[in-house]
């Protein structure tokens, strides 16, 4: 059995122009969407505390925001999760309040207006100092892992195609977090994790590509480079498209099943999957192409020591 | 040619295998409901304690699965929740409040498998519940307190070498001490006079001539953020250990951060107490005229109280607090000439000139340090939460041999574990630092067990999702990478469990449902080539050999790159997402493992060896 089977090679680079055009778009839109909505920062990020609690009979949310109220929380975010007995309270932080006693004074409060005992899933607490240091590190740990490739691959490969896995993957990201945005979803830890896990795989398809691209190159020695590069994607195609598959099939099974403290890690990664794969297939290999790829890069005998030289002329 | 397998691949996949699967085993035993118990201060737990507890247990009806003395500590195991709280309760009134019980899951390991080191993977509080506590320490707090003792000791130090001055100030702003002298001869003596006290000041000199800022080294000041980090884990430490908490983690994170994992605790709000609350070291004469008989009847002399030693002994001081310890600086064991253990003492400028005064007629007295520390009683106030007790005890008493001074030390101590205990205790009267909670994650034991089963859930059926896709679209082959993924998993759950420092979080179990979609890829790399090898027209054999071969360059260098991101994810990540970053990279190189040398033993196991015109891929 065989998804694709090619007796001639795709011309996947004739839609080169129009693939660029695509993702400018989804780039541009993606930050006009932080630019307007922002990012649903998570608790993890912005501080304040969260309260998970189990009632008894589904809850009356209408009842439970009068009791918050009443306590003195009038700003609560109140929301079922998951399912109908479970109620998510999001209190921001204010500094006029003794935030490490939130968690007991909210679940007393509950338990006084409940005939019924509710029950304390989970109580969060994050300060103000450690969400924001989040955000750095966070931020600084996404461009060591870009800039870690980037070396990586310029040295192992070329410059070029360097610049376009680091490009593939700053689309991949960048697309993901606009997905976020656009939808509002809730950006916390795990969807950091998610994020970043999405440059490691994406990496790797864009590697197999690009793995491919340099044995076609000595092994067509008289195709020009667009033909190198379509028929090196066209003979990886199959191996794409069933990893991706099977990545995608084990994360739909955690979107469903996985519960709801992992909804936005499955729904950052299966996003971002889908579009690392539409772009280790156009942009990284195109933006080799449009910098000027050739077969005379490829082929040096000792490509690391040519490449690390070009690698460093280069910014 | 053919495809013949060599015979170290014969050991090395199998014997791999079998050791993972071994250290994986573990997981597979039920948690037995245990109570550990151990001795708290003036406690031990001895045979004697063990029999008359089983004794006890006997006696109310409670089957003992099992009850084991080791490290000095009880672990009784037990076949229900109900006999393991009603157990505790037995033990608690048995025992008094010189032993601490806490209750815990004990892994039901087999002796066989305990004793080549294997034990079950460890939980993450979101899978297990419990509390974590991120604190933070107030580093300025202590570098303003050393400050000011530096302002202190230089007027002493200035005034007792007949230097004079306008004004010594203590600047926390710049982290210095600004010292306004008279002339700028002076301002060379004072420099050289304090330089010579102490090596690590920096000094810097103002335009005017006749004053000096005096700060202190970047060295100096890392020595104090230590200081005041270590002192702080191990007051916390001592008191997590009171509360009772099986296996609680009190860890350094970065230059001022302290994480506290409590496994087990749902009550909080007695977490928090615990934590926030102070403990205050003060020296007193003894008082040896007044009547100790009288005092335990409830007549105390005027002027003195009554007070008991660590070891239940009454001891009767005197009311006027010699000294507090919030002027102690620093405290250490060590050995005097003798050999003999002894703490010594270094007190602040004031403290010292307090203790001076104070010791000058008292020499040949008996001077006792008395510890105070709140902890949680039994009793249960109208709020909700235990009571908090106020306990006060006698650490030490010495005889007061000469007049005290900044540095003093404290001899007759027994042993020198004695003596770092209380070395321990007379820096923990002293908190230099306050600590304030900064992030806290409770977990609910419901929410855990749910996380547990949701994860073994999403791992199942995406296994089952992908071992069904791979056996229709690779047919044979496809079995055989089928395989390769079940060892997969049996090797990560054995690393995992056979690593220390791994501990598995829900995001960690994430990380395993996706490690199976992803650990098929290096597998689907390596049987499109051989496809592809074989419509280019090459041999059966040679399109195996080729394809392995050519496929392993890619697949070392695709992973590399996914490692790279791991070990990013592992250096930034916090508790959960450290477990994912830690299945991620277990799960990378064992996928490369099993793909690369699993497989093509199979292979060349099962098509290697023949000619044949075929292949079922």
């Amino acid at each position: 059995m065989q998804v694709f089977s090619f007796t001639r090679p795709l011309n996947f680079m004739r839609l080169k122009w129009p693939a660029v055009l695509l993702s400018m778009l989804l780039l541009v839109g993606s930050l006009g969407s932080f630019a307007l909505n922002g990012i649903n920062w998570g608790l993890d990020f912005t501080g304040g505390t969260v309260i998970e609690a189990g009632f008894a009979q589904p809850a009356d949310l209408v009842a439970v925001r009068q009791t918050l109220d009443g306590a003195g929380y009038g700003d609560a975010v109140v929301q079922l999760f998951g399912t109908s007995r479970d109620v998510l309270i999001r209190i921001p932080l204010r500094p006029d309040i003794a935030q490490a006693v939130v968690g007991d004074t909210v679940l007393q409060a509950l338990n006084a207006q409940q005939a019924e005992p509710v029950t304390m899933r989970r109580v969060e607490f994050v300060g103000p100092s450690v969400g924001e240091e989040l955000k750095q590190d966070g931020g600084l740990a996404m461009l060591a892992a870009l800039v870690g490739i980037l070396l990586y691959v310029a040295m192992r490969f070329e410059w070029r195609l360097s610049v376009g896995a680091v490009a593939a993957l700053a689309h991949d990201v960048i697309l993901t977090l606009g997905l976020f945005s656009v939808l509002q979803l809730e950006f916390d830890l795990t969807v950091l994790a998610a994020i970043l896990a999405l440059i490691g795989y994406s990496i790797n398809d864009t590697i197999v590509v690009f793995d491919r691209i340099r044995e076609t190159f000595r092994k067509l020695r008289d195709g020009s480079t667009a033909e190198v590069i379509n028929t090196a994607i066209t003979s990886t195609l199959n191996r794409t498209v069933i990893t991706s598959l099977t990545t995608i099939l084990v994360l739909v099974v955690l979107f469903y099943l996985g519960g709801a403290l992992i909804h936005g890690f499955a729904t950052a990664l299966l996003f971002g999957i889908a579009v690392g794969t539409y772009s280790s297939i156009y942009v990284a290999s195109a933006i080799a192409e449009i910098l000027g790829i050739s077969r005379e890069d490829m082929l040096p005998p000792l490509p690391i020591e040519v490449d690390g030289e070009n690698g460093h002329g280069q910014p | 040619m053919l495809n013949k397998n060599p015979l170290w691949r014969y050991i090395l996949v199998p014997g791999l295998l079998l050791l993972a699967l071994l250290y994986a085993l573990p997981n597979l035993y039920p948690e037995d409901p245990a109570l550990h118990i151990s001795a708290s201060r003036g406690g031990v737990v001895t045979e004697q304690t063990r029999q008359q507890l089983q004794h006890s247990f006997t006696a109310q009806g409670i089957t003992v699965k099992s009850l084991e003395l080791s490290n000095g500590q009880l672990l009784a195991r037990f076949n229900s929740t109900e006999a393991q709280l009603q157990a505790r309760e037995i033990a608690n009134r048995e025992l008094g409040a010189n032993y601490i019980t806490a209750l815990n899951l004990a892994p039901a390991t087999p002796h066989w498998l305990a004793a080549i080191g294997a034990s079950p993977m460890k939980l993450g509080l979101d899978l297990r519940g419990g509390v974590h506590f991120l604190l933070a320490v107030d580093i300025n707090a202590a570098l303003e307190k050393n400050l000011t003792d530096m302002q202190q000791s230089f007027r002493a130090d200035l005034r007792e070498n007949n230097i004079r001055y306008r004004s010594i100030q203590a600047d926390p702003v710049a982290g210095q001490v600004q010292l306004l002298l008279r002339s700028a001869e002076d301002v060379t003596k004072a420099e050289a006079l304090l330089k010579q006290r102490d090596r690590e000041l920096v000094f810097s000199l103002s335009a005017d001539e006749t004053s000096l800022q005096v700060g202190i080294s970047e060295l100096r000041i890392k020595e104090i953020r230590d200081y005041a980090l270590e002192q702080n884990i191990t007051i916390i430490r001592n008191r997590v250990n009171e509360i009772g908490v099986a296996e609680p983690l009190v860890q350094r994170q970065g230059a001022d951060r302290i994480v506290v994992q409590l496994p087990g605790v749902q009550d909080t709000a007695q977490a928090k107490e615990i934590l926030g609350a102070t403990a205050s070291l003060e020296f007193r004469l003894v008082d040896t005229e007044g009547d100790i008989g009288a005092a335990i009847a409830g007549r105390a002399p005027v002027g003195s109280s009554l007070f008991y030693s660590r070891d239940g002994r009454p001891v009767l001081l005197e009311k006027r607090i010699m000294l507090t310890g919030d002027h102690i600086t620093g405290a250490s064991s060590g050995y005097d000439e003798y050999s003999r253990p002894q703490v010594l003492i270094k007190l602040d400028a004031k403290g010292g000139a307090m203790l001076s005064a104070a010791s000058k007629d008292a020499v040949g007295r008996r001077m006792a340090s008395v510890f105070t520390e709140y902890k949680p009683g039994t009793e249960i106030a109208a709020d909700g939460n235990r009571v908090l007790l106020k306990q006060q005890e006698v650490i030490n008493d010495a005889t007061i041999t000469m007049r005290l001074g900044r540095d003093f030390s404290i001899t007759g101590i027994n042993t020198s574990a004695e003596a770092q205990n209380l070395a321990t205790l007379l820096r923990a009267g002293a908190l230099i630092a306050p600590v304030q909670i900064i992030e806290e994650r409770t977990i609910g034991p419901s929410l855990g067990q749910e996380n547990i089963s949701l994860g073994l859930t999403a791992i199942g059926w995406g296994m089952a999702a992908v071992l069904v896709f791979m056996a229709v679209y690779y047919k044979a082959f496809g079995m055989v990478a089928n395989v390769a993924l079940l060892a997969n998993l049996v090797l990560i759950i054995g690393l995992l469990s056979l690593i220390p420092g791994a501990t598995l979080t829900l995001p960690g179990m994430a990380g395993i449902v996706l490690t199976v979609g992803m650990a098929v890829d290096a597998n689907v790399l390596i049987f499109e080539r051989i496809r592809e090898e074989l419509a280019e027209g090459k041999s059966v054999q040679q399109a195996i050999h080729l394809g392995y071969d050519r496929a392993f360059a890619t697949i070392a260098d695709s992973n590399i790159t996914t490692l790279l991101v791991a070990l990013v994810l592992f250096g930034i990540g916090s508790g959960p997402v450290k477990g994912f970053a830690v299945t991620l990279a277990i799960g990378i190189l064992t996928s490369i493992f099993t793909a690369v040398v699993g497989t093509r033993l199979l292979v060349n196991l099962i098509w290697g060896g023949r000619r044949l015109q075929s292949l079922p891929v």
